[in-house]
């Protein structure tokens, strides 16, 4: 009795090792992508230096951070200017206990997975706002309070747009969720294209990339909320960003793409071999599945991020209150009326009509919602071009 | 305590208004501006523009040097547009003179001065999308830049300040190998400028944070003094190259673009067609440009004849003017700077009430200053 309780024990603290551990270096490799993509996207080389390609860049970095001069503000609130970090940090790790890797390799699975996950990393924005408070300095305190409002604006609109997963789930469980969608053979942003697109938009402003990046905004607040940190402290908030970038892509991931289902599963292609072996390539494969839609999604957040300009403040409440919240809501209602027809109509009809739904959503919202009106066609453009 | 609330000034729900310091060392003012911002929430009530970190009393300095030495002065200036600089100093001291120049001096100074143009605009292109958060342009801006730097490298061997126009002419021959080079950065450029256009201009983000931000109407823009693009973005057609041409500007065709609005995105439109509009302007010149002298004849110290002279320039930021009194010495008696983004920082006040803390960085993005001009 004891030595079962003591074994789940020891296996649980391995699996939470191996997690933050491997999460941890992902975060430096996720900074090291973002330079690297960045470096692509506008046409020079990114990191170079430290070993092959600039491999060790990050290695470096770290290291760099953590001999720096740790500065604090004569007249900040020192206990709070401490603790912010870890706020920021502790939720961002906690939040990886659900996240299913593969079929054999999650920390846990709780039946209400999702919902943690959104009660819990929504926490990490008192970190933001006490640092920003905690720095006594102008531009971190205005940097506090942007996040706070986009936290509260963007975690409606976030919950909301994934309840059409939901409905066809019948669960919260993280796990669950990927069975579903593996049992069934379609992934749910088949069914849910505006739910995907309305998660990825909420995600990026929960994340604060850009265009959503206005607790930062470096070239308005300088660095925002961060603005008075150095140092192992700066990492922190840093690795919590990343982090937090992992962990929207990996529930993105899961919602949506599939989790660690193979996209080639209609193939039905068995592991060859047997015991150990076999096992091991079980856990492993789907495992990569996983992470390879993980880094699509940060592939795409990064993409974003070095194409667009920065929204302004109260376009981005704007955004979030008036745009995507009713879609989101639309999304819900759309998505009951889809379950009823799921179960009833072949394939071949029930797509056709999903995805023309979603088109005829979109567009009536876009005629609807009034900023919206123009979003295609520059009429600026033209009255300039008549002018001269 | 009901009372107290009562005996407010207004019954409505007030904040509490916050003085910020924007500068001098904020990374969006584009050198060391400091702007003294009160803010209520995030809404500029106000504004006050405190300038003078840079000043270095090039007027002054001037007095000290002879006619010559001075142009190195105006090369630091606006020293993203340093040939504009050399060209209206020279071209005022010239008219002092009553020298002619010859005419492949002429060219080389048009060829060096629009390039200068396109240059300066691609900088201000940008520094005003990273501003607005695009930072890829950025990069590709000064990808595009870098091939100008090259051009005047192989021209004066120096990539900032040039001192290459001289009085009276150039200081070296075109060499070889840069007309070849020169049509070849021509050729692929308006497909690069299509290529900001196409991550910008029709940009919905782009749009929201540029349409109907700082808007000054062309009267308020000819009342403040403004120039340049930021003058016709207003919808004012008024160039210095068509309204007192010099050089031998009369001699190219080109059109002056102007906007309809005056906001920050008229403006932006404004200066991406201008340097279309300097490409034709090259390229005319390059395939136009006569063999022969490229220096007048010049006395070794120059003392123009007491008298006093204005001459100005159309600089990639607005009129440029140098304004030179001479006592009939070697050296001036006195020399006074118009420079563009002092006179355009003027209007900076009218442009940023009312709008948001980011909208500021927009609009000083859109008036293309540079400090060591403002405060010369």
């Amino acid at each position: 009795m004891i030595y079962s309780f003591l074994r789940d024990i020891v296996v649980a603290l391995i699996k939470i090792v191996v997690v933050m551990g491997v999460c941890a270096l992902a975060v430096a490799y996720t900074a090291y992508l973002e330079r690297k993509v960045c470096a692509w996207i506008q046409s020079r080389l990114g990191p170079m230096r430290v070993g092959y390609h600039g491999i060790l860049q990050p290695i470096a970095d770290g290291l760099k951070l953590f001999i720096k001069e740790d500065i604090i503000p004569s007249k900040a609130d020192k206990i709070l200017f401490y603790l912010c970090p870890v706020i920021c940090l502790v939720p961002a790790f906690t939040v990886l206990a659900v996240i299913p890797w593969s079929p054999s390799f999650y920390i846990t699975d709780i039946n209400i997975g999702l919902l943690f996950i959104f009660a819990v990393s929504s926490l990490g924005v008192f970190g933001l706002v006490m640092a920003g408070w905690a720095s006594n300095s102008k531009y971190p305190l205005i940097g506090g309070l942007r996040s706070a409002a986009q936290m509260v604006s963007y975690e409606v609109s976030i919950g909301l747009s994934v309840i059409g997963v939901l409905i066809f789930a019948e669960s919260l469980s993280m796990v669950e969720i990927i069975e579903k969608q593996a049992e069934s053979g379609i992934w749910f942003i088949l069914v849910q294209p505006l739910g995907f697109f309305l998660y990825i938009v909420c995600a990026l402003a929960e994340t604060n990339r850009l265009p959503f990046d206005l607790p930062e905004a470096e070239t308005e607040l300088v660095a925002g909320y961060q603005t008075e940190y150095s140092a192992m402290k700066f990492a922190f908030f840093y690795l919590a960003e990343y982090l937090n970038m992992i962990v929207v892509s990996a529930i993105g991931a899961t919602l949506f793409l599939g989790g660690w289902g193979s996209p080639l599963a209609f193939l039905h292609i068995e592991i060859p071999g047997s015991g150990m072996m076999k096992a091991f390539l079980e856990g492993l494969i789907p495992a990569v599945w996983f992470c390879l839609k993980v880094l699509f999604i940060l592939f795409l957040f990064i993409w974003i991020r070095w194409t667009f300009p920065r929204y302004r403040y109260d376009q981005l409440m704007q955004i979030g209150w008036k745009i995507l919240l009713p879609l989101s809501l639309i999304n819900i209602g759309f998505a009951g009326i889809e379950y009823f027809f799921y179960e009833k109509l072949a394939w071949y009809i029930f797509y056709p009509i999903v995805w023309g739904g979603t088109a005829l959503i979109i567009i009536i919202s876009f005629k609807f919602i009034k900023s919206f009106e123009n979003f295609c066609v520059s009429k600026r453009r033209s009255d300039y071009e008549t002018a001269t | 305590m009901p009372e107290k609330i009562k005996n407010s000034e207004s019954e409505d729900f007030k904040t509490e208004e916050i003085i910020v310091n924007m500068g001098p060392q904020h990374p969006s003012t584009h050198g060391v501006l400091r702007l003294i911002l009160t803010l209520d929430g995030e809404v500029v009530k106000d504004c006050e523009v405190v300038i003078g970190y840079l000043h270095r009393g090039v007027e002054k300095l001037c007095e000290q040097r002879d006619y010559r030495q001075n142009i190195v002065y105006t090369d630091r200036l606006d020293y993203v547009a340093s040939m504009s600089n050399n060209l209206a100093y020279v071209l005022a001291v010239e008219k002092l003179l009553g020298v002619e120049i010859p005419e492949r001096a002429e060219y080389i100074r048009v060829i060096c001065a629009e390039l200068q143009r396109i240059a300066s605009h691609l900088l201000w292109l940008g520094t005003h999308a990273m501003d607005i958060g695009a930072v890829t342009v950025f990069l590709y801006c000064f990808r595009e830049r870098e091939d100008i730097l090259d051009l005047f490298e192989m021209l004066s061997g120096a990539r900032l300040t040039y001192n290459y126009i001289h009085i009276g002419g150039v200081a070296a021959d075109l060499p070889d190998g840069f007309v070849e080079k020169a049509k070849k950065f021509l050729d692929t450029f308006p497909a690069h400028i299509d290529e900001y256009e196409q991550l910008l201009s029709k940009n919905r983000m782009w749009l929201d944070r540029t349409v109907d931000i700082g808007v000054i109407s062309g009267e308020d823009a000819i009342d403040l003094g403004l120039s340049g693009p930021s003058l016709r973005g207003s919808g004012v057609k008024w160039d210095v190259r068509k309204a007192e041409p010099y050089s031998i500007y009369d001699r190219f065709d080109f059109k002056v673009p102007i906007g309809s609005k005056g906001d920050t995105y008229d403006r932006y439109i404004v200066r991406l067609e201008e340097m279309r509009q300097s490409v034709k302007i090259v390229k005319d010149a390059l395939s136009q440009i006569p063999d022969g002298e490229i220096m007048a004849k010049v006395p070794r110290i120059i003392k123009p004849p007491e008298g006093e002279v204005y001459r100005s320039i159309e600089a990639p930021k607005g009129e440029l003017g140098f304004y030179i009194v001479s006592d009939g010495s070697d050296k001036p008696y006195r020399v006074k700077i118009r420079p563009p983004s002092f006179v355009n920082l003027e209007s900076f006040k009218k442009m940023v009430q009312g709008h948001l803390v980011a909208d500021v960085i927009a609009i000083i993005g859109t008036l293309d200053i540079v400090l060591g001009e403002v405060d010369r």
